[in-house]
């Protein structure tokens, strides 16, 4: 009675310790290296540009502890403020992509001959590279021989320097950086019109709806996913514009068309930017705005993932 | 066998020894970072480097060319991370961030040496921090205004010897629906060579370097008289429209094209302004006339120099290339206009017959008398710099802001020199 079978215990033995825990240690093995990249590249960065923002350094010699005085000094500089309010600007007016995509997606989802050819030159303009943007846009808005100038001047309007002009410059960039982005949105637009389902058509049909209310009632509720994708994308867009900026004006004139994220590099990294600390505490206010976002993509997935 | 092989290994041992005592002692690597990318001063660094290696057959060379620009931003990495044997940079106080870190070598041992002292002594300032030097130069080259001498002809105009003759060239040029200057400030820097210039002339610089040093304020009266000079050109519409749109290369077609008659600008806008199809009897060069005829004349000439990081593994055979390159022969040869046509900084080198070279050499050498300045953005600080030339490119768009670009510049200094 009180003989254990000892083949039991010793096979049990025998089992090594990742036999044992087998079922709560696999998946940490798998996500072990994204986790170990994540914290790595993401979250160790973020603390040191947090750390970082605490000092003055030029990035060479010592670093001195200054608290939040470079907190301070952004309360009171005015090309931070210019860059915040530009900041937003791109925000607001980088969404015009959303609607003008899905417009352009409406109009492409039909069956003619060479749509497929259509649809390739719409999406072009995403392929390009920023800086071919750039570049393409700054020569289009030359003072004197661009072909914007031409244009309204063969309807009689003065000739406007776009990127020459405070007032207007950023609003150029912000148009040449719809171009691509329009395109992006098309796409998304496109791959979710194929998924609408079209017995909610024909009902909707039935009931007497049509044009702008088939639209916004049917059609826009269904692309709920794809504008969603939209969405993200493009405020991240606009979050992250910094290449057409540094190709189209520099920042210029005199630095009105600094976005936070330029503004962070001219101060610490360009030619003349020894201000790490500095830099630093732009890149906390641009990671804080960003943060809201995040949360608030984070939170409506999370809302999608319970509500299934 | 075991006897061969130690006979082998003895016989190797004393070859090298040899061939040791017979060439110059450097061996070793010799890492050479270089910032000329262009094509014509890339060829002239490549093959002066080869002809250094041929001199030292043990010493292995490697030489990196890296982009103009992006060297600018890549040094302090390479110089704290991996440093480089020598690294070109720039003179004056675009060298203090490095030295002031600790991450150039001093070498005014090389200074003291009789061959240097004496041959390279007008530049010995722009390379002193501290009273110490820190680099040595291999090039510099004249500012001043280039201009096309078939407009001024056509127009009855001759060289200005005075701002008022300069004025009314310019009301002249205009009449004729041309711009009298071409720039462009997208960059921002070619406005700095405008103030350099128009401050000299008018307070001297002795004050020019007082206001780079933060000894004097930018809402101070005299600076204001240089920006009252600048902006009787800018009222008068002298500078070409929508100059905030253009690189300084975006700018030359204007005058290429006479839609502009001249440019304030360095001697490296010769070889672009010929290409474009410009003769020498149509392209001449003048010295910045004379403002305020109390201060004595000043020229910016900046200077491109080589430097050996305090990390370097091989700093003997540094030394000995620097030494080369400041050598009189080798700065007649890679100076000369087929190479990189500017001016040598040996006082024994020879300067290449070349009508804007001889002008520079002659207006540096002898008609100089208040000073050589190295350029806007490498005599004052470089956070100064940059903000003060934002400033200037909008005092050159919006005049009327001046109160508060002035305003702004001295919040500006008061952090940059307190440090």
């Amino acid at each position: 009675m009180s003989t254990v079978d000892p083949t039991v215990t010793s096979s049990r033995k025998d089992r090594g310790w990742y036999k044992r825990n087998e079922i709560a240690v696999t998946p940490w093995l798998f996500l072990a290296p994204a986790i170990l990249f994540f914290v790595f590249y993401v979250i160790w960065p973020i603390y040191q540009s947090i750390a970082i923002s605490f000092y003055a350094w030029d990035g060479l010699g010592e670093a001195r502890f200054i608290g939040f005085d470079n907190y301070v000094e952004l309360m009171d500089d005015r090309a931070f403020e210019v860059s915040l309010w530009n900041n937003l600007k791109w925000l607001l007016f980088y969404l015009l992509a959303i609607p003008g995509g899905l417009f352009i997606a409406l109009f492409l989802n039909q069956t003619v001959t060479g749509i497929r050819i259509y649809k390739s030159l719409f999406f072009f303009p995403f392929v390009l590279s920023q800086v071919v943007v750039g570049l393409v846009f700054s020569w289009f808005y030359l003072p004197n021989e661009g072909l914007l100038n031409g244009i309204l001047g063969l309807v009689g309007l003065g000739p406007v320097n776009v990127l020459g002009d405070p007032t207007w410059a950023t609003y150029g960039i912000i148009a040449a950086g719809l171009w691509p982005q329009t395109a992006y949105c098309m796409i998304l637009y496109l791959t979710g019109l194929n998924a609408v389902d079209p017995e909610q058509i024909e009902a909707g049909r039935l009931d007497g709806a049509k044009g702008w209310k088939m639209l916004w009632y049917i059609i826009i509720p269904q692309l709920k996913p794809a504008t969603f994708i939209a969405f993200v994308v493009t405020i991240i867009g606009a979050l992250r514009s910094f290449d057409l900026i540094s190709i189209m004006t520099n920042g210029g004139p005199f630095g009105q068309t600094r976005v936070l994220s330029f503004y962070m590099f001219e101060k610490a990294l360009a030619e003349f930017g020894f201000r790490m600390g500095y830099g630093a505490a732009i890149a906390v206010v641009l990671f804080l705005i960003m943060l809201v976002f995040i949360a608030y993509f984070l939170w409506s997935m999370w809302k999608e993932e319970k509500g299934r | 066998m075991r006897f061969t092989t130690k006979s082998m290994l003895m016989a190797l041992a004393g070859s090298t020894m040899l061939a040791g005592a017979a060439q110059a002692e450097l061996s070793g690597d010799l890492k050479i970072f270089l910032d000329t990318s262009n094509p014509a001063p890339r060829a002239t660094m490549e093959k002066m480097i080869s002809d250094f290696g041929a001199l030292h057959p043990d010493l292995n060379i490697e030489t990196t060319v890296i982009d103009r620009e992006a060297y600018k931003t890549q040094i302090r990495n390479f110089l704290t991370a991996d440093a480089p044997d020598v690294a070109t940079w720039y003179a004056a106080n675009r060298m203090t961030p490095y030295v002031s870190a600790g991450l150039f070598e001093d070498i005014s041992d090389l200074w003291a040496e009789p061959e240097i002292a004496e041959n390279l002594a007008s530049t010995k300032g722009a390379m002193t921090i501290d009273g110490k030097q820190w680099g040595v130069p291999y090039t510099y080259y004249q500012w001043g205004i280039y201009y096309r001498k078939d407009i001024y002809e056509e127009l009855g105009l001759s060289e200005p010897a005075s701002f008022e003759e300069m004025k009314s060239n310019c009301q002249a040029i205009i009449d004729s629906g041309r711009a009298c200057y071409t720039i462009g400030s997208k960059f921002l820097w070619t406005a700095g060579g405008w103030f350099d210039y128009l401050n000299m002339r008018t307070n001297g610089f002795d004050f020019h370097m007082a206001l780079a040093a933060g000894e004097v304020k930018w809402t101070d009266d005299r600076v204001r008289a240089t920006f009252a000079n600048w902006r009787e050109l800018i009222d008068m519409g002298a500078f070409l429209e929508n100059h905030q749109n253009y690189s300084w290369q975006e700018a030359l077609p204007f005058m290429v094209n006479g839609e502009a008659a001249a440019y304030l600008m360095g001697n490296f806008a010769v070889a672009p302004l010929r290409e474009a199809g410009l003769t020498d009897d149509q392209l001449d060069f003048y010295q910045f006339p004379a403002i305020n005829p109390d201060v004595e004349l000043a020229e910016d000439a900046p200077t491109d120099t080589f430097h050996i990081p305090s990390g370097a593994k091989n700093k003997e055979a540094a030394r000995e290339f620097l030494r080369y390159v400041v050598s009189a022969d080798v700065q007649t040869e890679i100076n000369n206009g087929a190479n990189l046509g500017q001016l040598p900084v040996n006082a024994s080198a020879s300067v290449d017959d070349d009508k804007f070279l001889n002008e520079g050499f002659e207006m540096l050498s002898s008609n100089s008398p208040g000073g050589v300045a190295q350029f806007f953005d490498r005599d004052f600080p470089a956070e100064m710099a940059a903000e003060a030339m934002q400033g200037l490119q909008e005092f050159m768009v919006f005049p009327d802001n001046l109160d508060d670009i002035l305003n702004r510049l001295d919040k500006v200094a008061e952090r940059v020199y307190a440090n």
